[in-house]
């Protein structure tokens, strides 16, 4: 049968010469393989006492975010759960009572914002459907836990710390986003 | 003296005895983790390194873990078998270190103290006798266990046992020939006055490794654990500490036999390029033994290092293989050295005339 691609490579099968059949210099020879093994670089790391770096464009946890004054920026508009392709998402909406003006940016905020990590798919289309900056997605992920409950994240998880009482926090949270 | 009997040389065999055992078995426990990091290293991995630091707590936790274990005996398997089968194999495995010079000897209390448990004179005989015994241990499990795979694998496991006994104990009979005695002890004075045997006898020597690799049920001959063919073989029905009972087993036998490789062929507890009788003028016999016994026990950590690094690179053989190996290859061998070594010994006898 002729070839259809000049791929096709003829094995040989030659029968072995008394050097490759004494077996030990064979062996001799694997063996120092594997043993030039035993000092090379070890690509592993040690995971929870180092890490290694997240890409900027990583979509990890989301985070709700806060202005420059520790107000929450969220108004329960609901384009996020609208986009949310796994239906991860649900709020409920509150009005903004006299008095409130230092904690909700606007007449309107969400008095319960969850999110189901094991429902996310991470896209981050949240994140582009949300008009006022309020969401976006860390470059951290969801740690393991017991239940399924406590995969639910609230607004307690979610909420960025506030920039006026704890900078430090908040700047790590918001990273180099 | 009370009924004649010597009660300090009771009191001393029992301490060497009960030092013995626990050191084979740490060695043993720390073989399991060496075997570990080993494996990792040359996989380029990190291996343990949770449990304490580098591991070194890992075959204590491992330990636990196996006593933990709940202890299941199959219905059908035979009880009273199926509870001596890893006695037995512990047992012979632990038995072999009886006859091996661990050290010159001590000087305490005025007494001197061998450091060897028995220095009988048949010594090589006594350890083949006792190894031939450790197939036992692997048959009554495989064939208690009431489990075609395990049933396999014990009749793998003896008949390999048996095929490369044969090319051993040939091996052996050629060295035996140079050495005149079967005292291990003996065997180790001469090597002390000489080269060591590993230059008279080089062929026999690896005759002997591979030998004993197969004995040890090691890879490439671990025929009879082979975990993707017969699903761990003769211990596949065992759990618990039984299971550990055999897994312990198989490093206590790679232990004892790289003792008797290092004192066979590598001058045992003889310090290299140091002459130790005037060593030992000169420091006191004491630093003299224990410096031999460190010198026999850096020797033997090679051979448990050398069992580990082939066990991870060779492949299994396939049982065809394995015994056109043992029977076709390495008798016939062994049988060449033997006779051209007869020749040799002869030979000079004669003052090197026909």
């Amino acid at each position: 049968m002729q070839a259809l691609t000049n791929k096709a490579k003829v094995v040989e099968r030659k029968p072995m010469t008394v050097w490759e059949r004494l077996y030990l210099p064979a062996i001799a020879q694997g063996m120092s393989i594997t043993f030039g093994h035993i000092f090379k670089k070890r690509p592993t790391i040690n995971y929870p006492e180092k890490q290694r770096p997240f890409s900027p464009v990583f979509r990890g946890l989301h985070v709700l975010n806060r202005d420059e004054e520790g107000r929450e920026r969220c108004t329960a508009c609901g384009l996020c759960a609208v986009a949310c392709p796994a239906e991860a998402i649900t709020m409920e909406a509150a009005e903004r009572l006299p008095g409130e003006e230092k904690l909700y940016r606007e007449e309107k905020y969400a008095a319960k914002y969850e999110i189901n990590m094991l429902r996310c798919i991470f896209c981050g289309l949240c994140e582009e459907a949300c008009p006022k900056d309020a969401i976006y997605l860390s470059e951290t992920f969801a740690p393991s836990n017991y239940t399924r409950k406590g995969f639910i994240y609230g607004k307690d998880e979610l909420l960025i710390p506030d920039p006026k009482t704890q900078p430090e926090e908040y700047a790590k949270a918001r990273g180099n986003k | 003296m009370l009924l004649g009997i010597d009660w300090f040389f009771i009191l001393e065999k029992s301490i060497l005895i009960a030092a013995i055992i626990s050191l084979s078995l740490v060695v043993a426990m720390y073989s399991t983790w060496a075997e570990r990091k080993v494996a990792a290293l040359i996989q380029d991995r990190r291996g343990p390194n949770r449990a304490g630091i580098f591991g070194i707590l890992q075959p204590l936790a491992d330990g636990l873990k196996l006593f933990m274990k709940e202890e299941i005996i199959p219905n059908l398997s035979n009880g009273f078998l199926f509870v001596l089968g890893p006695g037995l194999a512990m047992l012979t495995a632990m038995m072999t270190s009886a006859v091996i010079p661990w050290s010159s000897h001590l000087e305490l209390f005025g007494r001197n103290i061998d450091l060897q448990i028995a220095d009988i004179n048949i010594g090589i005989l006594y350890i083949f006798g006792v190894v031939s015994m450790g197939v036992y241990g692997i048959m009554i499990g495989g064939w208690a266990s009431n489990n075609k795979f395990s049933l396999m694998a014990a009749i793998r496991g003896a008949s390999q046992i048996i095929s490369y006994e044969l090319a051993m104990g040939l091996s052996i009979i050629a060295l035996l020939m140079l050495t005149g005695s079967l005292s291990l002890k003996t065997i180790v004075e001469q090597q002390q006055d000489h080269l060591w045997n590993i230059v008279y006898q080089p062929l026999g020597f690896l005759i002997f490794l591979v030998c004993a690799f197969a004995e040890c049920n090691r890879t490439p001959f671990d025929l009879s654990e082979a975990e993707s063919e017969l699903n761990f073989g003769y211990h596949q029905e065992y759990s618990s500490m039984k299971l550990g009972f055999y897994l312990f087993a198989e490093y206590v036998n790679m232990f004892i036999s790289s003792a008797v490789m290092a004192t066979l062929f590598f001058g045992g507890y003889d310090i290299p390029f140091i002459n130790d009788a005037s060593f030992g003028d000169a420091h006191g016999q004491n630093l003299l033994a224990i410096l031999q016994g460190l010198s026999l026990f850096v020797k033997v950590a090679f051979f448990i290092f050398f069992f580990i690094w082939v066990r991870w690179t060779i492949p299994r053989f396939r049982y065809d293989q394995l015994m056109r190996l043992g029977w076709k290859g390495l008798i016939p061998l062994a049988l060449i050295n033997m006779v051209i070594t007869g020749f040799i010994v002869l030979l000079k006898a004669n003052d090197w005339h026909f």
